[in-house]
């Protein structure tokens, strides 16, 4: 039913998606747990900028990330000279995918830390835990739902990527075209509204199983931490 | 092992300056809401910074904002209970209990896991989780907790004000075990005074930021002068007693030195010593001995020191032998009879007007 190229797509999507995500949920958790706790200078300008990907244009985030890690960007020539190419390369589409979901996870995780109690992690400092061993015996137990939440948006915004992806990467088939490009590129040619179509049931189908997947493991975690 | 400390901080609108030491046994920081007693709390656990002071435990200082020393709350060593048990939600109670063993130094006094479980009662809680839990159950856990940790010092925070009466009566025999058990010196914060009178060894008064007495609970609770602070109602003396005759179902009595007091509802076995608290408000004052009356308890006494405050009252302490009881009268009576320090009288007392939570458990 589907061709070979519809596959390719939707191999590539499932990897640029699960790589984005693995790699910027660290840093969203840390870069979260920094607005929801501390208090410092430039706070609000840490927060515009997390959330910047949501409110430009796809497209200029994509420029954007084409003039800081192009082969002559500042930082894509110092990538490249230790061997890391990232414009129009999977890797490439696993960044634009991981700059554009990053807002929706911090969001969620920032949300879900500022639902845990301070006084808690008060009480585990009694008790003899330093800031790192709370952290990690106290808050992030209770905050695994709000990183499953954002982790999931995370995923699902990096499946359906397309403007800063196309922008920075471009859409070449088996390198950089993922679902969402696969489609563009279908609906561009006479014919090829059928592949399209089945591209887009494909998609639809991944969407739900990760969201019903979400939903079973937040209701497991939930009664883990006796929320 | 003694705790000393010594801190000033200004709030918006409101200074705390206080002074005071603890040492073994339960010191109560007594004082109304807004006179400062759970900053000072928080600032003894290191989770409040005060701009200026000293801290120090036995040997090792806590804190000297002159000397920029400031030990992290992990490194403190205090235990700390607070008001709201604040148990983590996702840990059984046999976690929550262990949460803070690992980080005891190897070695540390203190009782081992089963003596405390024991102690406290919760041996069935084990695998529950904190939410399943009832107000009383969740302060016995977090006492535990807390104790797990092998605490130089134990710093209760209003443990039983979140509690209804029952739940409260219900655990305070858990603390006067604790006490009794001399593990861990422990400060005790609270506004009720019938808890110090349970509980405490000695007391230390707060008001608006300030250390206004302190010093031994029996003293310190039968001072006339403490009377307007304490309030009209909850005002009374405490006395130290050993049972003399159990009567179950009836009067026991129980020697105060300097007489005999003949009390309902004394559970504890004969030659322990129990702490009573008679209210002010419940001793009556008579210059001659009476007769015909209905009281079982009329002691000889000798007026110690009068306190007329603002309004109709007046408190008086009495002698009773090395004991000290305090009553409340009114001007009228106190002109009336004459009373003044050094005067003969007899105390009367209404058996019946000693509740039964007022009678503390054993103290050897």
């Amino acid at each position: 039913m589907l061709d070979a190229a519809a596959y390719t797509a939707l191999a590539l999507s499932l990897k640029v998606s699960l790589i984005a995500t693995l790699f910027s949920l660290p840093v969203a958790i840390a870069v979260a747990w920094l607005l929801a706790r501390r208090r410092f200078p430039g706070h609000a300008l840490v927060s515009a900028l997390v959330h910047l990907p949501l409110v430009l244009p796809p497209v200029v985030t994509g420029y954007l990330l084409l003039l800081t890690f192009g082969r002559n960007g500042a930082v894509g020539g110092l990538l490249e000279s230790v061997g890391i190419v990232l414009a129009f390369r999977w890797t490439g589409a696993a960044l634009a995918a991981a700059v554009m979901g990053f807002p929706l996870m911090v969001r969620a995780i920032r949300l879900s830390i500022e639902a845990v109690d301070p006084k808690l992690e008060e009480a585990a400092a009694t008790l003899g835990a330093g800031r790192w061993a709370g952290f990690l015996r106290v808050t992030l137990p209770l905050i695994g739902p709000g990183i499953l939440a954002g982790a999931v948006m995370g995923f699902a915004k990096a499946m359906g990527e397309f403007g800063a992806t196309i922008t920075f990467v471009a859409n070449i088939p088996g390198q950089t075209q993922t679902l969402p490009s696969a489609i563009y590129a279908f609906l561009q040619v006479p014919g090829g509204e059928g592949s399209a179509l089945r591209l887009v049931v494909l998609a639809s189908g991944v969407a739900v199983a990760a969201v019903l997947l979400s939903e079973w493991l937040a209701r497991r975690m939930a009664s883990r931490i006796g929320a | 092992m003694s705790l000393r400390v010594d801190i000033a901080n200004r709030f918006d609108g409101f200074a705390l300056d206080a002074k005071f030491e603890a040492g073994p046994g339960v010191t109560a920081l007594f004082g109304a809401s807004g006179s400062g007693k759970t900053s000072l709390a928080n600032a003894i656990a290191g989770l409040l910074t005060p701009k200026t002071g000293r801290i120090a435990l036995g040997g090792e200082v806590l804190l000297d904002r002159a000397q920029g020393i400031n030990v992290p709350v992990a490194r403190r060593r205090i235990g700390v209970v607070f008001q709201e048990g604040r148990l983590f939600p996702h840990l059984t109670v046999a976690r929550n209990i262990a949460f803070g063993a690992r980080y005891a130094p190897p070695g540390a006094p203190g009782l081992d896991a089963a003596a405390i479980i024991a102690m406290l009662g919760i041996e069935a809680l084990m695998e529950r989780r904190p939410r399943s839990l009832s107000g009383g159950e969740k302060q016995r856990v977090a006492i535990a907790r807390a104790l797990l940790m092998r605490p130089r010092f134990l710093l209760m925070d209003e443990p039983l004000a979140a509690l209804d009466g029952p739940r409260k009566d219900e655990i305070l025999p858990y603390l006067e075990r604790l006490r009794d058990s001399g593990t861990v010196p422990i400060v005790y914060v609270t506004h009720s005074v019938a808890e110090i009178a349970r509980l405490a060894d000695r007391i230390v008064v707060l008001r608006d930021g300030k250390v206004l007495r302190q010093g031994d609970v029996t003293d310190v609770l039968s001072d006339p002068a403490m009377v307007p602070l304490i309030g009209v109602r909850e005002a009374g003396s405490v006395l130290m007693a050993r049972v003399v005759e159990r009567n179950p179902g009836g009067l026991g009595r129980l020697e105060i030195g300097g007489g005999q007091l003949r009390l309902p509802g004394i559970e504890a076995e004969v030659g322990t010593g129990v702490r009573v608290r008679v209210l002010a408000q419940d001793v009556l004052i008579s210059v001659t001995r009476p007769a015909g009356l209905s009281s079982r308890n009329i002691l000889p006494a000798v007026v110690h020191e009068v306190y007329r405050g603002e309004g109709p009252g007046v408190a008086v302490s009495l002698r009773i032998g090395p004991s000290r009881l305090l009553a409340r009268i009114t001007v009228d009576a106190m002109e009336e009879l004459g009373l003044r320090p050094g005067l003969n009288c007899f105390a009367v007392l209404k058996a019946t007007a000693v509740a039964r939570a007022d009678i503390g458990g054993p103290k050897g």
